[in-house]
């Protein structure tokens, strides 16, 4: 099987500031990949060159066999570390609308992924008045509406209480185990050590550990980069 | 997933956030409003005087007016970064682009509608030439404005001063629109003869301007 991401010596500059330095690695598909480092390691912005939001200064992604992400667009869910939602809609109004984006109407997808991430799908209450982890719950629900092959999360768990993220790690933990690859960028790993199938470790805009804590599926090979 | 259906469920969306927000129409209502109330206070002019200024005074006031709804556009869609999710999905941005002029176009639309009869009251207006082309060069010129303004909003979003940004690269653009939408309105008003060639003027304006815009967004709305 294809590796799912595909890293070729990827740089990244902000003016003199070079984020991500020379990072060539392959993941393989229906994993979990939980991203870690300090502050100011890369994290975010490799998460935002694989999601084709911020262009790599050097070096190439191929992202589901193509170099274009928005080809795959509609294959590929993203979470930011904004919640990505209009706070003046409410939860369904919100998912309606990027469901929309997809192509696919009706509420009942939009039903579905409040349900997934445990949201009341009847809450009438517009987004702006949500607690925060709410705001995550249905920013995860955003970004699972279209059933995503893979899913790219930056901080799913910032501001959010440890019952809520428990649940939200327990929900990811069962979307991967629909063949989906997940990457996770945290700083609460701990989270995510019951379902994480590998970690990777960031630092100073380089990929400097993979340490795989449940074995690659046979069928899901990795390619290049694989493990150190 | 078709432009069209993209393009219809932005427009809808942004039309109920405003509904709910009134954000863009309160403020631009509030500021046309000055303008009228402090220029009739200012010149208290006769019918026949009103008739020479009014063409550049209703457009000075909508052009100020339009340029605060203009730059809620975006203002939105920054907020939380939404945009980040229009730009992950596989939704094409001139549809994202067409339904943020139609939005515009309809707030100011709106606006001129609510405005006319103040203008009407406040400076004895009456046209002499046939009222139906003064709504012909208030729809071209607002799509003008619109187009352009919505356009030059999205390029200066990402700079730090973008209130101030958008007047200084919307006027100086608007200058041809502006110059065939005062004088066919002046004309009209007056009754010195017909502005057939303001009005192809600015249509072809438009028809450039719009072509140009949808053909240089994807690159502004993919800038970093």
């Amino acid at each position: 099987m294809q590796p799912v991401i595909v890293l070729q010596n990827l740089v990244k500059f902000f003016g003199r500031f070079a984020a991500l330095r020379g990072i060539t690695e392959s993941f393989a598909a229906a994993r979990l990949y939980v991203v870690v480092g300090d502050n100011g390691a890369g994290k975010s912005t490799l998460l935002r060159v694989v999601a084709g939001l911020t262009q790599a200064s050097q070096g190439s992604v191929t992202l589901l066999g193509t170099g274009s992400a928005h080809e795959v667009a509609h294959r590929i869910g993203y979470m930011g570390h904004a919640p990505l939602l209009y706070d003046e809609l409410s939860g369904m109004e919100n998912l309606r609308y990027f469901a929309g984006l997809y192509g696919l109407q009706g509420d009942g997808i939009g039903r579905d992924a409040m349900r997934t991430v445990g949201l009341d799908a009847n809450l009438e209450r517009r987004v702006g008045q949500y607690s925060q982890g709410m705001r995550q719950r249905l920013s995860l629900a955003r970004a699972v509406l279209h059933n995503p092959e893979l899913m790219l999360l930056d901080e799913p768990f910032s501001n959010v209480d440890v019952h809520s993220a428990r649940d939200m790690a327990a929900v990811l933990g069962r979307v991967r185990d629909q063949s989906k690859t997940i990457f996770v960028v945290t700083h609460q790993s701990a989270l995510m050590e019951q379902v994480a199938d590998e970690f990777v470790r960031m630092s100073e805009g380089r990929i400097v550990s993979r340490e795989s804590v449940r074995q690659v599926p046979i069928s899901a090979g990795s390619g290049a980069g694989g493990e150190r | 997933m078709s432009a069209l259906s993209v393009t219809k469920a932005t427009l809808m969306k942004d039309l109920r956030m405003e509904w709910r927000s009134k954000d863009a129409i309160n403020s631009m209502l509030f500021f046309s409003l000055l303008v009228v109330v402090i220029f009739s206070f200012a010149f208290n002019p006769t019918a026949e005087e009103s008739r020479l200024i009014a063409g550049g005074l209703i457009w000075v006031a909508f052009l100020f007016a339009a340029v605060v709804a203009l730059n809620q556009t975006w203002a939105r869609e920054l907020r939380n970064q939404v945009l980040d999710a229009y730009r992950v999905s596989p939704a094409p941005p001139n549809a994202l682009f067409l339904a943020k002029v139609l939005g515009n176009f309809l707030f100011v639309v709106v606006l001129e509608a609510l405005m006319a009869p103040l203008f009407v009251v406040f400076y004895q207006l009456r046209s002499v030439g046939p009222v139906w082309q003064l709504v012909v060069v208030a729809l071209l010129g607002t799509w003008a404005l619109v187009v352009n303004g919505t356009f030059f909003a999205a390029l200066s979003i990402r700079t730090r001063s973008r209130e101030i940004m958008l007047p200084l690269i919307l006027f100086p653009i608007s200058i041809p629109a502006l110059l065939a939408m005062v004088d066919a309105t002046t004309m009209i008003l007056n009754g010195d003869g017909t502005p057939s060639f303001w009005l192809k003027m600015l249509l072809v304006y438009d028809v450039v301007f719009t072509l140009v815009c949808l053909l240089l967004f994807e690159s502004v709305f993919n800038a970093e």
